[in-house]
């Protein structure tokens, strides 16, 4: 399979399937505040699973099957040693791209590379708090104030999980062992580069 | 691919996300009327726009940088009722407070931001956007609303969101950010950037405690008038302009304390941060890259190398992923980025 392109209706369809997913497996749940630290990274581990995570962040491979997560790779995001090529040329109804690992996609908002999720403290969440982890998946705002969470990222999805489920996640990937890989900064669209200057 | 087709996927993605977000907001603007001239602002009994005499006006000594928009902002107390000082930095305003904040650019009125104390901790946000025929603004949607004036070529005023509102407005424990005892001092700093002159009927230290609005009355506010302590001039404006500008969301009591950088000016020693804040500055190092510089260098401030500053790296950037600060603005600051350009240029290297 060439996943050098992927149409917009793919992309829809891929998001409105994970934010499915997360909708029906954000139900009520048990206050993890009543639950042990061990319950709540396991609730989150389902959750991280259910909900795609893997699909995007975590670098795919071609295996003997075909494309899959490289889980030796779980949640680290964008590979830093993976160069990307310039973005495709997109017309017609093709308007969104991802790179053969799923973990950089190009669109009309620039480039965007996938996070790492471990927690290491310098390139992955080891310094973000529970607080900061609610609210970027409540506003869309990188650590809850700052820029917009980019696409493909279906914060909107995530959103709709209960503050249990979502400290519940971020206990699941606060417990994965940290993993040291800088993900590349985002690529602005060409028009929004001309506003930086000195 | 042309403009218009990307305009369509940015939006189908954007409006995706708007239609799926559900409201977060507690005391968002579903409790404020629908037309600003609903809100007190204006006198009852004129004619026109005439500001209610009851509604004071004041001028922050560091104004928030917002592309240069033209403010007027407004305050208003219930009658017999006194704002609590006891805690310096973070005034306790009575129920019933009103606050108001208009955005005007060139002789157009865009915007005006609202915010009502309803409880003792229960605030009413709302912003309202302005008419074509200026008579009056209406209560804009808690999603915000994009490109509502073109202000540079190819450069837009959007309002902001309630979400967007409240990651300064509940990033401290006060709600109401340019009305503090610092902002209101009358020991005015000269070099504060956009910084506009006194006019006799602005609130300020000394007019509150003269009209015995503060409790307990404090006359030291009005003796000895507090000011950012820094060793020269320079630095103070810097420290003042940081405070506004990024203080707002980088301060201690934000969910972003732990990122270690601490901008918020403190008149409180027990509330200072326990280190310099320039000196702070110089040893923590960014997350954030600047590019090209080698790994984990990016230093918030490199004295004596503005290109190897974070800091002054985003915030000469407009682009969306980079700039700082992140959203309320989409030009660049050029009194500012002058300013604290000169003062990383004249650092000593340590």
């Amino acid at each position: 399979m060439t996943r050098q392109r992927l149409a917009i209706p793919f992309l829809v369809l891929t998001l409105t399937f994970v934010s499915g997913i997360f909708l029906r497996a954000g139900g009520p749940a048990e206050p993890a505040t009543a639950a042990s630290k061990a319950a709540a990274i396991e609730r989150g581990k389902y959750l991280v699973n259910f909900g795609s995570c893997n699909d995007c962040h975590t670098p795919w491979k071609l295996g003997p099957k075909g494309p899959e997560p490289d889980m030796t790779r779980a949640l680290t995001g964008h590979p830093a040693d993976l160069k990307v090529t310039p973005s495709p040329t997109l017309e017609g109804t093709w308007g969104i791209a991802a790179a053969n690992t799923m973990t950089a996609w190009t669109g009309p908002w620039g480039v965007s590379f996938t996070a790492n999720l471990t927690p290491d403290k310098e390139t992955g969440l080891g310094d973000w708090t529970e607080e900061m982890f609610i609210q970027t998946m409540r506003t869309g705002r990188h650590q809850g104030k700052g820029r917009a969470i980019l696409p493909p990222m279906p914060w909107f999805s995530v959103n709709a999980l209960s503050d249990e489920d979502i400290k519940a996640v971020f206990a699941y990937l606060q417990s994965l062992p940290p993993v040291h890989n800088r993900v590349p900064a985002p690529i602005d669209r060409p028009e929004a580069e001309i506003a930086s200057s000195k | 691919m042309k403009t218009n087709t990307l305009a369509l996927a940015v939006a189908a993605v954007v409006g995706m996300a708007a239609a799926i977000q559900s409201p977060a907001a507690s005391t968002g603007s579903a409790r404020a009327p629908r037309l600003l001239s609903q809100t007190g602002l204006y006198a009852a009994d004129a004619e026109g726009l005439s500001i209610d005499p009851e509604n004071r006006p004041f001028s922050p000594q560091y104004p928030l940088w917002t592309d240069g928009a033209r403010k007027s902002r407004w305050l208003r107390l219930p009658a017999g009722t006194t704002i609590d000082t006891r805690d310096i930095d973070r005034w306790n305003f009575p129920v019933g407070t009103r606050i108001w904040k208009e955005f005007a650019f060139g002789d157009r009125k865009v915007e005006t931001r609202y915010l009502r104390k309803d409880g003792p901790a229960s605030w009413t946000f709302a912003t309202y956007a302005w008419n074509g025929a200026q008579t009056d603004a209406e209560l804009a949607p808690e999603d915000g609303l994009p490109n509502v004036a073109e202000i540079a070529p190819g450069r837009w005023f959007s309002i902001p969101s309630l979400n967007d509102c409240r990651a300064c407005h509940d990033s401290a424990r006060t709600e109401i950010l340019g009305f503090t005892a610092l902002q209101l001092s009358t020991d005015r700093d000269p070099l504060a950037p956009h910084a506009e002159a006194l006019k006799p009927d602005m609130l300020t230290l000394k007019t509150l405690s003269d009209e015995r609005l503060l409790t307990p009355v404090r006359p030291e506010l009005v003796s000895a008038p507090p000011r950012i302590a820094a060793p020269d001039g320079r630095t103070r404006a810097v420290l003042g302009y940081l405070s506004t500008n990024c203080g707002g969301c980088h301060n201690s009591e934000s969910s972003l304390a732990a990122l270690g950088l601490l901008l918020k000016a403190r008149l409180e020693p027990s509330h200072a941060s326990p280190h310099d804040p320039v000196q702070a500055l110089f040893r923590r190092t960014s997350k954030w890259q600047i590019p090209q510089a080698p790994d984990g260098a990016s230093a918030f401030v490199t004295p004596g190398a503005a290109d190897l500053s974070a800091l002054l790296v985003r915030m000469r950037s407009r682009r969306p992923s980079t700039q700082m600060p992140p959203l309320g603005t989409v030009l660049h600051d050029r009194e500012a980025i002058d300013l604290v350009t000169g003062w990383i240029k004249d650092l000593q290297p340590r």
